[in-house]
C-alpha cells in the first residue's frame, strides 16, 4: 500500500529552519545559530553532545555539521562551520532570518555516563574543538559529578583559535586545566608554541581518566601513542571521526569506515573498536 | 507445500491473472544482445531457445534450438533497479514569496509489479537489500513503497553460466525463500508452487494437476546438474578476518593494475547499495529537486572529505569493494554481501574474477 509509506516520517526530508544569528569566529570560521521554523518541531527536538545535524542550503546541498551548543537548550542550536567547499561557502553568506533545511540529530555522542566520577582529558585540534565544547560546558555545570578536567587545544596559528574568551574562562573554573598550543606563535600568544602532543609533558595522567578527542587524524594518532606510553587502556579513549556523509541514515554507504557507518555507529567511537583500521591509508 | 504442473501453453493464464490483479508484468526479454527485465505481455515475449555464454569479461547469447524460455543464466540486470531506483527524486524545496522554504517529499506512486523469472541468487540479494533499506535504524520510504507492491515469480536454475558460483555461497541454484510463486522449467511445462498467501490465491484460480513423481524427480535432477556444473567457488565461510589480515597483500596492486575503476561491477551487483545525493535547481532558483542516484566506491567522489580523497587510487578502491563485500558485510548484515551471481565477473571489461582474487588473497581460508 503506497499510502502507508507516505504516513510514516520520512527521514530523508529536511524541516525548514531559520538563522537566528550569525557569528564570525575567525576569518574562515563562523557559527550559525539555528532553530526550526515550526514551534512544535523545536519542542520535540533534543540532542546529546557529539551528535550532528544535516544542514541544507537551498539549491546547493546538504552537509553534516556538529551541534556545539548546550543540550539543555535544544530549541536553538549552534553550528560552527569552516568555509571549505561549495555548501559551506554558501552557508557563510547567510544572514539572520534566512531560511535553510535541517535534519537531525544523528549519530552517537560522547560517553558522558561513562565519564562520571572520572578525570576527563579533552584533546582537540583546529575546529575539532567544536563537537566537544558542549561536553566541557556540561561538565562545568555538573562539576561534582566529574574529577579533574584537562583541556588541550591545538591550532596552526594564533588567529585560528576560536572561543579564546571561553578558554580563558575555563581556566578560572575549579579543578580545571587548560593548555593551548599553536604551531607558530606570535606576540598575542602567551601559551605553548609547538604541537598538541608536546603538552603531555605538562600533565600527569592517572588511570581513572577518560579521554575525548577530536581533530586531524594525524594529531589523534600521536596522542594515542602518548596515552599508550602512559598505560592508558584503549577502551577509555574516545575519538570523533569524520567521513563523507550524504544521507546520515546508514543508507548511502559513503561514510563507511571498515565495518562501521560513521553516521550511525559514530561519529564518536571508542578507540578499541576502530583500532584495527585507525590510521591506515584507504579507510 | 503442494507442487503442481503448469503446461507450457497454460502459462499465458498465469500472466493473465497477474495482469487482472493489477500487476505490471516484468519478465525476461532479449534486448540489445542480452537478457534483460522488461514488460512482458505474452509468452511470446520470453527468450525462446536462447542460452548465454559467459566468462570473465564476456557475455553473449546463442540459440539452443530447444523450446525452453528460461534456459539461460542471469543477464546484467537484477531486481535492484526495480526497487532501489538508479535515480530517485527524494523531495522538492520551494522558496515562497516570504523567502521561506517549503519541503515536499516525493514518494513514488508505486505500481504493483510482478517479476517473472527471478533467480535464487537475486532473491538472496533481495533479502539483503530489504535488510539494508528496511530493517536497520531508518526505513527508506522510497524502497518501501515499491517493495510492498512486488510480486515475485521465481525460477529455479537448470543451467549455470561459467561465471555462476551460487552453489558455493549457499544462495542457489535452488529457490528456497522470498518468493510468491516458484517454478522449475521442464520440456513441456513447469512445476509450480506457492510461497506466500498471494501466490496461493493466484494458484487457486488456475486449475492445475498435481505434479507427478517423475516430473519432480526430473526437476530435482536438473537443479542438481546446474549446481554440479559450477566450477567457480567462493567460500561460504566468513572471510572478514582473513581479508583484513591481508590489507598489504601484493595481490591488491596486481588486481588494481588491471582494474579500470569503471564501476560496472558495482552497477551489476545485486547487493551494492551506495548512492549519492544531488540537486537539480530551476533557472530562477526558486525550486530545487533533491535526487539520489547510484554511486560506486570506484569513484573518488565516494570517499571525498573536504578537499581530501580517502581512496584516491584504484588499489584502495578495489580493496574497499572486496573487503566490504566479502568481509565487513558480515559485521553489518550477518553474512557475506556476495550471492554468487557472477555478474561482476562477466561484466568486468578487464575480466577480473572476484573468486580468483579472493583465493589469491585469502588462500586456504577461502577453501
Amino acid at each position: 500500500m503506497p499510502f502507508v509509506a507516505m504516513q510514516m516520517h520520512n527521514p530523508y526530508l529536511p524541516d525548514a529552519a531559520e538563522v537566528i544569528e550569525r557569528i564570525q569566529e575567525t576569518q574562515t570560521v563562523f557559527t550559525l545559530r539555528l532553530a526550526f521554523s515550526e514551534l512544535e518541531k523545536r519542542k520535540k527536538y533534543s540532542f546529546v553532545p557529539g551528535q550532528f545535524n544535516m544542514v541544507y542550503l537551498h539549491g546547493v546541498g546538504e552537509i553534516p555539521i556538529s551541534i556545539v551548543s548546550d543540550p539543555e537548550g535544544p530549541e536553538v542550536m549552534d553550528h560552527a562551520i569552516r568555509v571549505v567547499g561549495r555548501v559551506t561557502q554558501g552557508l557563510s553568506k547567510l544572514k539572520k532570518g534566512d531560511c535553510i533545511g535541517l535534519r537531525g540529530p544523528f549519530g552517537l555522542g560522547w560517553p558522558l555516563a561513562e565519564a562520571k566520577g572520572k578525570d576527563v582529558l579533552v584533546i582537540t585540534g583546529g575546529l575539532g574543538c567544536a563537537p566537544i565544547v558542549s561536553v566541557i560546558n556540561y561538565i562545568n555545570q555538573r562539576r561534582s559529578d566529574f574529577g579533574k578536567l584537562t583541556i588541550f587545544q591545538g591550532v596552526k596559528l594564533p588567529k585560528d583559535l576560536i572561543w579564546r574568551e571561553r578558554y580563558e574562562q575555563w581556566l578560572q573554573e575549579p579543578d580545571t586545566e587548560v593548555f593551548l598550543a599553536a604551531d607558530k606563535g606570535d606576540p598575542s600568544w602567551p601559551w605553548h608554541v609547538g604541537l598538541v602532543v608536546e603538552l603531555f609533558d605538562q600533565i600527569n595522567i592517572n588511570n581513572n581518566t577518560i579521554v575525548m578527542m577530536c581533530g586531524p587524524e594525524g594529531m589523534m594518532r600521536v596522542c594515542i601513542h602518548e596515552l599508550s606510553l602512559r598505560k592508558l587502556s584503549d577502551n577509555v579513549i574516545y575519538l570523533s571521526m569524520e567521513r563523507n556523509m550524504k544521507c546520515a541514515l546508514g543508507h548511502c554507504g559513503h561514510c563507511q569506515y571498515g565495518p562501521h557507518f560513521v553516521c550511525k555507529n559514530g561519529p564518536v567511537f571508542r578507540y578499541d573498536k576502530i583500532k584495527e583500521i585507525f590510521g591506515l591509508k584507504g579507510f | 507445500m503442494r507442487r503442481f504442473f503448469l503446461k507450457r501453453e497454460n502459462f499465458q493464464e498465469l500472466i493473465g491473472f497477474l495482469k487482472s490483479d493489477g500487476y505490471k508484468t516484468i519478465g525476461p526479454k532479449v534486448k540489445d544482445g542480452a537478457i534483460v527485465y522488461d514488460e512482458v505481455h505474452t509468452i511470446t515475449d520470453f527468450p525462446l531457445g536462447v542460452q548465454d555464454e559467459q566468462s570473465p569479461g564476456t557475455y553473449k547469447l546463442i540459440g539452443t534450438g530447444n523450446g525452453r524460455w528460461f534456459s539461460w543464466a542471469n543477464g546484467p540486470q537484477n531486481l535492484k533497479p526495480i526497487l532501489f531506483a538508479p535515480r530517485e527524486h527524494l523531495w522538492k524545496a520551494t522558496r515562497n514569496e516570504k523567502k521561506k522554504i517549503e519541503f515536499t517529499q516525493v514518494i513514488p506512486e508505486s505500481e504493483h509489479i510482478a517479476v517473472i523469472g527471478v533467480r535464487a541468487c537475486d532473491l538472496a540479494a533481495l533479502a539483503l537489500q530489504d535488510q539494508h533499506f528496511l530493517q536497520m535504524e531508518y526505513q527508506d520510504p522510497y524502497y518501501k513503497a515499491r517493495r510492498e507492491n512486488l510480486f515475485v515469480v521465481a525460477i529455479n536454475c537448470t543451467h549455470s553460466a561459467e561465471t555462476c558460483f551460487c552453489a558455493s555461497t549457499g544462495d542457489g541454484p535452488e529457490v528456497k525463500m522470498g518468493y510468491d510463486l516458484s517454478l522449475v522449467e521442464l520440456d513441456n511445462g513447469f512445476i509450480i508452487m506457492s510461497g506466500s498467501d498471494q501466490g496461493e490465491k493466484i494458484l487457486n484460480r488456475i486449475n492445475l494437476p498435481t505434479a507427478t513423481e517423475q516430473q519432480l524427480l526430473s526437476a530435482r535432477q536438473q537443479i542438481e546438474n546446474a549446481a554440479k556444473k559450477q566450477k567457480r567457488t567462493l567460500s561460504g565461510r566468513n572471510l572478514r578476518n582473513s581479508l583484513f589480515e591481508q590489507l598489504d597483500n601484493p595481490q591488491w596492486q596486481k588486481t588494481a593494475e588491471r582494474c579500470l575503476s569503471c564501476g560496472n561491477c558495482t552497477s551489476v551487483c545485486p547487493t551494492c547499495f551506495c548512492h549519492s545525493e544531488h540537486e537539480d535547481v530551476t533557472l530562477d532558483a526558486k525550486e530545487t529537486s533533491h535526487y539520489r542516484q547510484w554511486s560506486s566506491c570506484f569513484t573518488q567522489e565516494h570517499s571525498y572529505l573536504h578537499g581530501l580523497v580517502i581512496r584516491a587510487d584504484t588499489k584502495m578502491q578495489y580493496r574497499q569493494w572486496l573487503t566490504h563485500k566479502l568481509g565487513s558485510w558480515h559485521e553489518q548484515y550477518g553474512r557475506s554481501g556476495c550471492v554468487g551471481c557472477g555478474r561482476c565477473i562477466a561484466w568486468c571489461p578487464a575480466g577480473i574474477d572476484l573468486t580468483e582474487v579472493a583465493y589469491a588473497i585469502c588462500g586456504d581460508a577461502n577453501a
